[in-house]
């Protein structure tokens, strides 16, 4: 039926599929997670440290230079307007706030989308151009299980920690910045930043970056096992990739961030 | 003939791509242990027909039969199972990328078995024995030839000791000497672990070389199935166009692309 209305040439249908087969994708890989081991087939331990290591360890780098700059920007053009009300100590609470509500997840989320979403599609991509999908499949190996899952299962546990590393870079950078240029007391500056930084503002932020990881295995891993023709198939999907993994990620933060301000949290 | 045990039976065969008919009523029947080829030239199906055979693709009307059960009427559960009774040698080799020679050939046995590490590396040490690649374990595909890549894949698809092997383009790509050893292996493993074979290739000589039975398949039709010496021998002009590879006949390339002849009409 759906294949009916999509040579009929509806967009609107064919956004349906696209949909559909995206949660298709996104059902059989928690299934694996959830169900595999009482399936006999749990996910290889040793796949999933692999991807830990690539996903988290390899991303620290980038991640902790783009939130500590951050926090740096952040810290001098809140100074630049808070100065002229007299409140520079409040450079600390806002950026703590800042970074940990908002600017640590997403930009910690799109460095990720951009290193490990475009690497999930070149190589499922590659593999499917490559014939290795198929022949992970006629050896009754299902791909999702054995590609997907544990991709899946691995930014689920490390963008939440890439994110903590990513607040307390940007909060140090914002630390450097009023201590060292400003003039602040460095006690002083901890103390503003923990008196107004709430627990609920690392959850709430920490809670964004779960989802955002499973928007970024999830997209890459659907447009790699969509991807046909060669070497131009591969360059193409990976961009739509890191696009729709970027566009999604803003509308999910939207999203997420106005259930908790229409919660009054 | 017709009394030998059937292994995979196609009936009425029909597939169609984005409105273009790529199998069109194929039915054929494939006896246990002999080599069956399917030749013919490049997009007139014959890849897509294996694929209906490993239950890659479902088809749009017809059946597949292996043993007398249907591949298109399966539960994925049902069919996963019958694949793992099966050994796929792909074109370009598929061998993944990241694992070694001694992880891909093992792959299916790590993940279908619960074998002991050390009973995996011994049943890998064999495989790759008897495609004559013993000592190249730990190297990595992109550090092997094109054919030894190809001898891989086929050590990885006779892993589980499987009932069919199907060899997509098994020659494709080779030296002449290199063909003729992947076509001495495809007959040495058939004799010394009784495998059923369906080759998919439009190399002559490994066709005359390795096939029991041959079937021309032409337009996504079967044209003619005979031994070797009765496909060598036949009256259709398509046939024999193929066979000695000449530019002027009911195939014209030139003048219509690769759909140039019609079927029936020699």
């Amino acid at each position: 039926m759906i294949k009916l209305f999509e040579k009929m040439g509806s967009p609107v249908v064919y956004g349906i599929r696209v949909f559909l087969d995206f949660m298709h994708l996104s059902l059989q890989a928690f299934f694996w997670i959830i169900f595999g081991p009482f399936r006999d087939k749990p996910l290889k331990h040793k796949t999933v440290f692999e991807q830990m290591v690539f996903m988290g360890i390899q991303s620290v780098l980038i991640v902790f230079f783009v939130m500590f700059f951050t926090g740096v920007v952040l810290a001098m053009q809140s100074a630049y307007q808070l100065s002229k009300l007299g409140g520079t100590i409040y450079v600390a609470s806002l950026t703590a706030v800042s970074i940990c509500r908002e600017l640590g997840p997403v930009l910690t989320a799109l460095v990720v989308a951009g290193r490990i979403g475009a690497a999930i599609t070149a190589e499922i991509g590659s593999m499917q151009v490559n014939e290795q999908i198929e022949a992970l499949e006629t050896m009754a190996i299902n791909p999702v299980r054995f590609l997907v899952a544990p991709k899946l299962l691995s930014l689920f546990v490390m963008l939440p920690c890439l994110t903590i590393l990513g607040d307390v870079s940007g909060i140090l950078g914002g630390y450097v910045i009023g201590v060292y240029n400003l003039g602040i007391n460095k006690h002083l500056y901890i103390q503003t930043t923990f008196k107004y930084l709430m627990l609920k503002d690392v959850y709430t932020g920490l809670s964004k970056s779960f989802v955002f990881a499973i928007i970024i295995v999830l997209v890459g891993a659907y447009q790699g096992l969509k991807t046909r023709g060669g070497a131009v198939g591969v360059g193409k999907h990976t961009t739509i990739s890191v696009v729709t993994s970027f566009i999604l990620i803003i509308v999910a933060d939207c999203i997420v961030t106005g259930i908790y301000y229409f919660q009054n949290m | 003939m017709a009394e030998r045990p059937v292994a995979i039976s196609v009936r009425n065969l029909v597939k169609t791509f984005d409105g273009r008919t790529v199998l069109d009523g194929v039915t054929l029947d494939i006896y246990q242990g002999e080599t069956f080829v399917i030749m013919g030239g490049s997009g007139c199906g014959k890849s897509t027909l294996l694929r209906h055979m490993t239950g890659a693709i479902k088809p749009d009307a017809g059946q597949v039969y292996f043993q007398g059960k249907d591949l298109t009427l399966m539960t994925e559960e049902e069919k996963e199972r019958i694949k793992r009774r099966f050994g796929m040698s792909f074109q370009s080799a598929a061998l993944i990328d990241y694992m070694t020679v001694e992880e891909n050939v093992s792959l299916p046995l790590r993940e279908h078995t619960k074998l002991d590490p050390q009973i995996i590396s011994i049943i890998v040490k064999m495989k790759l024995n008897l495609v004559g690649l013993q000592g190249y374990e730990h190297l990595m595909p992109s550090m092997l030839s094109g054919g030894m890549k190809k001898r891989v894949g086929l050590a990885r698809a006779i892993a589980m000791d499987p009932e069919v092997v199907f060899y997509d383009e098994p020659t494709a790509g080779l030296d002449p000497i290199v063909s003729a050893v992947v076509d001495k292996l495809i007959l040495d493993l058939n004799k010394k672990l009784l495998l059923t074979s369906v080759v998919v290739t439009h190399n002559m000589e490994s066709v005359f070389r390795i096939a029991n039975r041959v079937a021309m398949l032409h337009q996504g039709r079967v044209l003619e199935v005979g031994t070797p010496k009765e496909i060598k021998n036949s009256g259709n002009a398509i046939v024999q166009q193929f066979l000695k590879g000449e530019i002027e006949g009911p195939i014209n390339i030139m003048e219509n692309g690769h759909q140039g002849a019609r079927v029936g009409k020699p």
